[in-house]
């Protein structure tokens, strides 16, 4: 057994066979992802006792001839926004660095149900606003693949435990491109849902209109498996859907000939010459596959960036107020009156970018400023909505790049904020329309580091999304 | 310029945010850079659309609302715990007004 390229359907067959059992495979999981983290630092915190608790669950259960359940026994990460009934949840921030949630969240109350295994929480930029996993207030996280680049953020240590072999699959979060671009930087599937597919009840939040709990994992049928569980109805989340979770397995693993792509040109304007290769041989591999692929335009999709660092930042600016050191664990020292309390405990509380945003926020929103920025940004952002809407009137999914570059340095883009806002140009839109959209690994550069391709598809149409991303993936990317 | 160091001052305050001297400085040159890229959204009509202010889907109207039933909430020790600090049974914070 090879433990860093597991799949759930290998834990599953494992378990079944006896070759391990439960608590065999959690215990040599957590020995080999505490090694392995001196490397990355993806995870944050483990849970050792509660990982083997659910582990001794799953072999019970097993012993007695009972199904352990879609996930029984798999090694999963937690990003560390989602909270975990007892297992400190610190959001990549120093002000929730002794926080112990006092709940799960439905997503990690789900996964476990279901016979998943948490074995700790993932690194993060703080409060999940950040696109390099250098806004965490313990560290960033290091590339798998190059240990001196960025694995991409939010998501940046969900990301790498994946991509590192630490986890089998991991949950993550993304509001503007959070799970999908670490997931084409550390060459694994990220998947963002329609919005409202996946309860965000206990997902700590940053900008709820945008908000999104999506799976990362190293193969299309395993991102699959996880959005099967924990996607649905949640009465503690009046946001969640209505709408039956289909069976997502069901059409992998079948062709995707007639199936009708759309390519944005607008997207593929600003990238590297060897992502803008690699997007192009994946183009011609999807033709070979059988898709007819459509040129197609969203023009609106050059003031995404504005519109959405103002939606964001305003939101952010709003749910960031609770951290005021009456509740959340960290409260300055130094300070007299309440009032004093507040701005100490979040002066010395957040960190830079979240400081930034919150500044931004707080500007949209302010009086003489609210229709010129944050009204304006809502209309721009139905435009956003509506091209879409057109696009898929006349093609089944859109194709693009997830990010114009490939994983940079860690300290490259750290003192240029707008350039760094500016990296997630072509994920923000998808979380802006709330339709599902993923990363798929395409392929590397000369250099080795990988490059993902992005699949968007019509709200709840995540069957077709998957579809076409197994027959990619299975056809070996765009080589 | 679209912002001065007294308006980073003025909106650090709404945000009951304390910055010191040179994060003003910063955030000036920041959140300049962000506004003028942000202009760029007068760019482009919207005089025929509708804000969105949250993602439509088809769905029915009560779609979003749970069954109004009773049940019990965390309990004052459990909601206290995390608290910096608390005593019988409530948050602890320092005076609010300076006598």
């Amino acid at each position: 057994m090879d433990i860093a390229s597991l799949t759930i359907d290998q834990v599953r067959d494992g378990l079944r066979a006896r070759k391990f059992s439960s608590v065999e495979l959690t215990t040599e999981a957590l020995r080999f992802a505490a090694a392995e983290n001196s490397k990355t630092n993806a995870y944050l915190t483990f849970s050792e006792d509660r990982a083997l608790g659910a582990a001794r669950r799953v072999d019970e259960k097993l012993a007695h001839g009972q199904d352990p359940g879609p996930l029984g026994g798999v090694p999963v990460a937690v990003k560390d926004v989602i909270v975990t009934k007892g297992v400190r949840t610190t959001c990549g921030s120093k002000l929730l660095a002794h926080y112990i949630p006092p709940y799960d969240a439905t997503a990690v109350e789900r996964l476990e149900n279901a016979g998943g295994i948490i074995l700790g929480k993932t690194n993060c930029d703080e409060f999940a606003m950040g696109s390099s996993n250098e806004n965490s207030a313990y560290g960033p996280v290091r590339n798998p693949h190059a240990l001196d680049r960025v694995p991409g953020g939010s998501s940046g240590g969900s990301a790498a435990a994946v991509a590192q072999g630490t986890a089998v699959v991991a949950l993550g979060s993304d509001t503007g491109g959070s799970v999908r671009q670490p997931a084409s930087f550390c060459g694994v599937v990220g998947v963002t849902p329609t919005y409202g597919r996946v309860s965000r009840y206990g997902l700590t939040a940053f900008a709820s209109s945008l908000d999104h709990i999506g799976p990362l994992a190293r193969s299309v049928r395993d991102a699959a498996r996880l959005l099967g569980v924990i996607a649905g109805r949640d009465p503690l989340d009046s946001t969640s859907a209505e709408a039956p979770v289909p069976d997502y397995l069901a059409h992998l693993a079948s062709d995707v000939k007639g199936l009708k792509l759309g390519l944005p040109r607008e997207y593929l304007k600003d990238l590297t010459s060897e992502t803008g290769a690699l997007i192009a041989k994946a183009v011609d591999k999807l033709k070979k596959l059988g898709c007819e692929v459509h040129d197609i335009s969203l023009p609106a999709t050059d003031y995404a960036i504005a519109s959405y660092y103002i939606i964001a930042t305003a939101e952010a600016s709003s749910n960031l107020a609770r951290y005021d050191g009456v509740r959340y664990t960290f409260r300055s020292r130094s300070s007299d009156t309440l009032s004093d309390m507040y701005r100490n405990t979040r002066g010395e509380g957040f960190g830079a970018e979240c400081k930034r945003r919150i500044m931004l926020g707080t500007y949209v929103l302010s009086s003489g400023y609210y229709d010129a920025y944050y009204l304006k940004a809502q209309k721009v952002r139905n435009l956003i909505a509506q091209e879409f809407a057109k696009a898929f009137a006349q093609v089944d999914a859109i194709v693009a790049p997830v990010s114009p570059f490939p994983a940079f340095m860690i300290g490259e883009k750290v003192d240029d904020p707008m350039a760094m806002y500016l990296s997630d140009i072509y994920t923000i839109t998808g979380d802006l329309a709330g339709i599902p959209c993923m990363s798929v690994p395409c392929g590397k550069t000369a250099e080795g580091l990988p490059v993902g391709m992005q699949i968007l598809a019509r709200h709840f149409d995540e069957q077709r999304m998957f579809r076409l991303a197994d027959a990619f993936e299975r056809a070996g990317g765009a080589n | 310029m679209k912002i001065t160091e007294d308006e980073v001052r003025y909106v650090a305050d709404l945000a009951n945010l304390k910055l010191t001297e040179d994060e003003v400085r910063k955030f000036q040159a920041d959140l300049d850079e962000i506004l003028v890229h942000m202009d760029r959204l007068n760019e482009i009509d919207t005089s025929q659309v509708e804000p969105m202010a949250q993602v439509l889907y088809e769905a029915e109207e009560t779609a979003t609302l749970r069954p109004d039933r009773e049940r019990p909430g965390l309990g004052s020790q459990v909601a206290l715990a995390n608290a910096p600090l608390a005593s019988s049974g409530y948050f602890k914070v320092p005076e609010v007004i300076k006598r």
